[in-house]
C-alpha cells in the first residue's frame, strides 16, 4: 500500500517507492521507508545533481582529496601545511526560524572541517535576503545575522568575510550558506571518514540525540516550503559551548593511538553518517540503538535513526582502544557510547531492544536514483536577454552615484562584520571592508591565504552560465586583488524545483558555467554542496551558485588592500585601453535595477581575458609596485573608485574617455582593476599587464578630498562616507 | 616569570595569549585546566578571554566556582599579577575579585571593533607606557556594559582603581565613543591592591603590527618588568 501521505513527508515519489519495492523485492517497513526517504533525498542523495557535478574539474597537483569522497576538499599548501574547506547552506532552516537554522548551519559546516582533523581557521558567509522594506524580510536578516554571531563567536573561530545581497525573489525565502576553512599543520595525516575493517567499533560522542529535526533532509532540505506550514520542529537548535568542546575534544582524540575516522552528523543524522560510513569502507554495519544517548526515552527506533541533533559527532576507533576513547570522553564531560560494530557483510543490522528491527544491503540504500536533466532554454530566458534601453530622466551622474552608494547591495556592511569576531586566532591580518578579500597568515615563514566569497545572482538570472563563470572570476579576482594566487574552489549550488524545466536549464547551465571558467582558470572545485527547491512566491530564486575561492600568498609582506594610500599616487585601470561605454554593460547590473526596473541584457565575460588580467596582477603585485587593488564589480568603475577613496579618506581626480555615460561610469560587465601606485611605478605596470596581453591606462591620481570624474562627479569624500556607512538619512 | 592561562570549557583566547606571550623572553606560559589547582611555581595567572560554560546563567557565573578559582584567590592574597581578559573579567567580577558586573552592551549586539583607550598611569600594569599615549585595542564581547552602584563607583575613583576608559582617537571621553554602554566609559579595573587587572579589552589581539596595533604588549611588558 503507497501512504501517499507519508511519501510527502520524506519527498519521495511514487515511482521512487515503487524502485524501492522492486531492489528490496519486498515492501519496506516503515523504518526502511525513512531511512530511503533520508539517503535518496535531494540533499543527500543528490538525485538532480549527481550526473552534472561530475563534469565539474576536480583535480590538481594541490588537490589531497576529491569532491564528494569526504566532508570536505583539501589542498596542500607546502610546508607541511594543509588547507581543508567547503561551503554549505542551511537555507530552508534559516527561513523558518532565522536565528537556529542559522546557527546551526554554522555548527554543521564547522563539524565538517574538524571531522577531517582540521583546526577551523575561519567562516565566511554568504547571504541573500528579499528587500528590508518588508518587515519578514528584516526579521530573517536579523535573525540570520544574531544567528551566525551566537554560535560562530562562541566557538573561537573568526568569520573573516562575506557578502550579502537583496534581491526581491529571495523574499520569505533567505540563502545562507557558511564556509569554513580548516587547517592541518606539521604534516599531519588528514582524517577520513572511513573504518579500516570489520570489528572496528563506531562511538557516538556528545549531545543527547532527541526529536529535534526529524526529517530536516528530506522534509525540509529536499521540496520548497509551504505558505504557512509549521515546520520547526524540523529546525534544530544549537548549543555552540558543546560545539566548541567537541571540537577541542575530537581533534585531541584525532592524534590518538587507535583513532581510524570520523564523520559529523548532520543531515539525516545517525541514518547518513554511520550508512555512508559503511558504504565507503566496503563494510557493513551492525547499530544497537540501545546505546545511543537519549533526550527522552519513549523516542523510537525511526526517531532515533533521523534525529538531527546537533553536536553529535562519530568517532570510528580499534576495538583494542575503546575504553581509553570512551574514558578520555567521559573525562572530558562529553556523553559518549559505542552504538555499533562494523561487519563484513554490507548490509545494515539494526537492533533495537533485544531484537533485529532492520536488516537492509547497503548499497540499496545509498542507492539514490540520478536524473537527467533538461537543457532546453526557456522562451523568458531569450526574452530578457534582448536588451532593452530605458529612458531615464536623471542625467545628475552625482545623484546617480550616491543612489548607488546607498543601495544595500553596495554600502559597507560593517553593521553585520562588526558584530562577528573576525580577529580571535590571531591571523587575520586583512580585516573585513579593507580589501576584497580577507587575507589570514599562517603563523609559519610569511605565508598567507586569502579568501573570498562572491556572486552576482542579478547576471545568473539573465544568463546562468555566464553568471556562474563570472561567479568564479570575480571570487578568484577578489583574492587576487591582495596579491594571492587562487588554488582552490568550493561551490554553493542554490537553486530553485528541479522538477521544473526552467530551472533545470538553469541548474545544468550554471554548471556548464563554472566548469568552463574553472578550466580556463586552471583551477578545481574540491568541495560543495547544493541546495534546491528555493522559491519564493512559487517563484524560483535567481540561479545562485556560490563560489567560495582560496588563494595561497608566499609573502604576506607584499599584500596589497583596496584603499587609496598617498596624495599624488597614479590611478591605473588594468583591463581596458579605451574604456567601453556600449550599453550591454548594463546588463544585469545595479544601476539597471535601480534606475531601470527592470533587468535586461547579456551579461558577459572573456574567460582569456579575465585569467590574463588576473596573471598579471599577481605578478604586479609580488614586485611590489602598487599601494592598492580593488575590482570593478556591482556599481562600475565609478563605484570602485568611490569606494577606494572611502577607505583610504582621500580624493582622486579622474578622467574617462567615451560618449555613453552611464555605461562608462556604472557598467559592470568588465574586467577591470582599480590600482594605485607611485608614479614612477606606473610605466612598468603597463608594461607587465602588456606582456600578459592586458591593456591598461592611467586615468587619474589620488588627491585632494573630493571624488571628481571627469565634469560630471564632484563629490566630498566626507559625504561619500556618510552615505557609504549609512550616517546620513 | 611563569605565567598560567587558565583554560575554562569554551575557553577561547588561551592560545592567543600563549602566542602573545610567545614572544617575551625569560618568560614561560603553561595552561592549567579548570579541574586543577594552580602549580607552586606560578607567578602570574590570566584568566583569557571566550564563553566558559557557554556563558550559561551569566557570563563567568559558572566559572567562578572552578576548582583552580580557590587558588586564584590565594594568588591574590598574596598580591601576585592577575589578568582577566574579556571573559576572564566577567569572571572576577562574577568571582568579587573585581567590583562591580559587565551586562549585556547598551545596543543588545556583539560587537568586535577596535577601540581608543585613555590609561591609569600610576600603575605596575602601565609602567612602561609613554604618558599621554592612547591605546589602541580591540574589544570583542556582547557583555561588556561596565555597571557598579554609586558607592562603588565613588571607591574606584577615589582609590584610582579605573584602568582604562573608552576614547576618541585624540582622548576624549564622550557617549560617542563608548561602545557598550559601560558607566564613565570604563573598561577595565583595578582590585584595591593595584595587583588584579579586569579589562573587556583583548591586549593579546594587539600584539603585532601585522595585527594592526602593538599597543597590548605594553601591558603585557609592564606586568613582567613591574610584578
Amino acid at each position: 500500500m503507497i501512504d501517499r501521505k507519508l511519501l510527502k513527508e520524506i519527498a519521495l515519489s511514487e515511482s521512487e517507492y515503487l524502485d524501492i519495492c522492486e531492489l528490496l523485492n519486498r515492501e519496506p517497513s516503515s523504518l526502511e521507508l525513512g531511512l530511503f526517504g533520508a539517503l535518496w533525498s535531494e540533499h543527500c542523495g543528490y538525485k538532480h545533481t549527481k550526473l552534472l557535478l561530475k563534469k565539474l574539474p576536480n583535480k590538481s597537483s594541490k588537490v589531497l582529496s576529491e569532491m564528494g569522497k569526504e566532508n570536505a576538499g583539501v589542498l596542500d599548501v607546502g610546508n607541511g601545511i594543509k588547507i581543508v574547506m567547503k561551503v554549505e547552506s542551511h537555507n530552508h532552516p534559516s527561513a523558518i526560524e532565522p536565528k537556529e537554522g542559522a546557527a546551526t548551519g554554522v555548527g554543521g559546516i564547522v563539524r565538517d572541517i574538524f571531522a577531517m582533523g582540521a583546526y577551523p581557521i575561519a567562516i565566511l558567509n554568504s547571504l541573500r535576503f528579499g528587500p528590508q522594506n518588508i518587515p519578514r524580510n528584516k526579521y530573517l536578516l536579523n535573525g540570520v545575522v544574531e544567528g551566525i554571531s551566537t554560535y560562530g563567536n562562541c566557538l573561537g573561530i573568526p568569520d573573516v568575510g562575506g557578502e550579502i545581497e537583496f534581491e526581491e525573489c529571495y523574499t520569505t525565502n533567505p540563502l545562507v550558506n557558511a564556509m569554513c576553512v580548516g587547517i592541518i599543520e606539521n604534516k599531519s595525516p588528514i582524517l577520513n571518514a572511513k573504518a579500516d575493517k570489520a570489528g572496528d567499533l563506531a562511538i557516538l560522542v556528545g549531545s543527547d540525540t532527541g526529536r529535534d529535526g526529524i526529517h530536516g533532509a528530506s522534509g525540509l532540505a529536499s521540496q520548497s516550503l509551504e505558505e504557512g506550514s509549521d515546520s520547526r520542529s524540523a529546525v534544530q537548535v544549537g548549543n555552540p559551548f558543546l560545539e566548541k568542546v567537541l571540537l577541542e575534544s575530537c581533534l585531541i582524540s584525532a592524534k590518538m593511538e587507535g583513532i581510524i575516522g570520523m564523520q559529523d552528523l548532520g543531515a539525516a543524522g545517525l541514518t547518513s553518517s554511520v550508512i555512508e560510513v559503511a558504504e565507503k569502507s566496503n563494510l557493513g554495519i551492525e547499530l544497537n540503538l540501545d546505546k545511543v544517548h537519549l533526550k527522552e526515552n519513549a523516542m523510537t527506533p525511526y526517531e532515533i535513526m533521523l534525529s538531527e541533533s546537533q553536536e553529535r559527532m562519530l568517532i570510528i576507533v580499534d576495538p583494542v582502544k575503546e575504553e581509553r576513547f570512551l574514558k578520555f570522553f567521559k573525562d572530558r564531560d562529553l556523553k559518549a557510547n559505542t552504538i555499533g560494530e562494523f561487519i563484513k557483510p554490507k548490509i545494515v543490522k539494526i537492533k533495537y531492544k533485544g531484537n533485529e528491527i532492520l536488516n537492509t544491503p547497503v548499497k540499496i540504500l545509498t542507492d539514490a536514483p540520478a536524473y537527467e536533466l533538461s537543457d532546453k532554454k526557456p522562451r523568458w530566458i531569450d526574452n530578457v536577454q534582448r536588451y532593452i534601453p530605458v529612458k531615464n530622466k536623471i542625467s545628475d551622474m552625482n545623484k546617480i552615484l550616491e543612489s548607488l552608494l546607498k543601495s544595500p547591495n553596495i554600502s559597507s556592511k560593517k553593521e553585520v562584520y562588526s558584530q562577528f569576531d573576525h580577529q580571535v586566532q590571531l591571523n587575520t591580518i586583512i580585516l573585513p571592508g579593507e580589501a576584497d578579500a580577507a587575507v589570514l597568515r599562517l603563523k609559519k615563514d610569511n605565508q598567507a591565504i586569502s579568501i573570498s566569497i562572491d556572486c552576482d545572482s542579478k547576471k545568473c538570472y539573465l544568463d546562468p552560465e555566464v553568471g556562474a563563470s563570472m561567479a568564479v572570476a570575480e571570487a578568484c579576482r577578489n583574492i587576487v586583488c591582495t596579491g594571492a594566487r587562487p588554488i582552490g574552489l568550493t561551490d554553493g549550488l542554490n537553486m530553485g524545483n528541479p522538477e521544473k524545466m526552467d530551472v533545470q536549464y538553469q541548474i545544468t547551465r550554471t554548471i556548464e558555467g563554472l566548469r568552463k571558467a574553472c578550466l580556463k582558470f586552471e583551477i578545481p572545485i574540491i568541495s560543495g554542496n547544493v541546495s534546491l527547491y528555493n522559491e519564493s512566491n512559487e517563484k524560483p530564486i535567481f540561479p545562485t551558485p556560490i563560489i567560495g575561492a582560496i588563494g595561497h600568498i608566499d609573502d604576506y609582506s607584499k599584500v596589497v588592500t583596496a584603499s587609496f594610500k598617498s596624495s599624488g599616487d597614479k590611478i591605473i585601470v588594468i583591463g581596458e585601453k579605451l574604456i567601453k561605454d556600449d550599453e550591454n554593460l548594463l546588463s544585469g547590473s545595479e544601476y539597471q535595477k535601480i534606475f531601470e526596473n527592470k533587468l535586461s541584457g547579456s551579461p558577459y565575460v572573456d574567460l582569456n581575458k579575465e585569467f590574463n588580467l588576473q596573471n598579471s596582477l599577481i605578478e604586479i603585485i609580488d614586485n611590489e609596485l602598487i599601494n592598492s587593488a580593488h575590482d570593478v564589480s556591482t556599481g562600475g568603475i565609478s563605484i570602485a573608485i568611490a569606494e577606494s577613496c572611502i577607505l583610504g579618506n582621500i580624493g582622486s581626480d579622474i578622467l574617462l574617455d567615451g560618449i555613453n555615460k552611464k555605461s562608462i561610469y556604472f557598467g559592470e560587465n568588465r574586467s577591470a582593476i582599480i590600482v594605485s601606485c607611485n608614479p614612477k611605478k606606473s610605466a612598468e605596470i603597463i608594461k607587465i599587464a602588456k606582456k600578459h596581453n592586458i591593456n591598461s591606462k592611467e586615468i587619474g591620481v589620488v588627491t585632494g578630498n573630493k571624488l571628481i570624474i571627469n565634469g560630471d562627479i564632484c563629490i566630498k569624500v566626507e559625504r561619500l562616507k556618510s552615505i557609504f556607512y549609512n550616517q546620513s538619512d | 616569570m611563569n605565567i598560567g592561562i587558565i583554560v575554562f570549557p569554551g575557553t577561547w583566547s588561551d592560545r592567543d595569549c600563549e602566542f602573545a606571550l610567545s614572544s617575551f623572553k625569560n618568560v614561560k606560559t603553561s595552561f592549567i585546566w579548570h579541574k586543577e589547582s594552580i602549580p607552586k611555581n606560578i607567578d602570574a595567572v590570566i584568566l583569557p578571554g571566550g564563553f566558559s560554560h557557554g556563558d550559561h546563567l551569566r557570563a563567568g557565573a559558572i566559572a567562578q566556582f572552578s576548582v583552580v578559582m580557590k587558588d586564584v584567590f590565594q594568588l591574590n592574597e598574596k598580591g601576585k599579577p592577575i589578568i582577566g581578559i574579556c571573559n576572564g573579567f566577567q569572571i572576577l567580577c562574577e568571582a568579587g575579585i573585581l567590583p562591580g558586573a559587565l551586562i549585556r552592551n547598551k545596543d543588545l549586539k556583539f560587537n568586535c571593533s577596535f577601540v581608543n583607550l585613555k590609561f591609569n598611569d600610576s600603575k605596575k600594569f602601565t609602567s612602561l607606557i609613554p604618558n599621554n599615549k592612547i591605546l589602541k585595542i580591540p574589544i570583542s564581547h556582547g557583555e561588556g556594559n561596565y555597571q557598579a552602584d554609586l558607592s562603588t563607583l565613588n571607591m574606584l575613583q577615589e582609590n584610582d582603581q579605573i584602568a582604562f576608559q573608552y576614547c576618541s582617537e585624540s582622548g576624549m571621553i564622550s557617549d560617542d565613543v563608548n561602545p557598550n554602554g559601560s558607566l564613565n566609559n570604563i573598561a577595565g579595573i583595578y582590585n584595591k591592591n593595584g595587583n588584579v587587572l579586569g579589562m573587556m579589552p583583548h591586549p593579546e589581539r594587539s600584539c603585532s603590527p601585522d595585527l594592526g596595533s602593538e599597543d597590548g604588549n605594553l601591558i603585557f611588558k609592564s606586568m613582567i618588568k613591574s610584578f
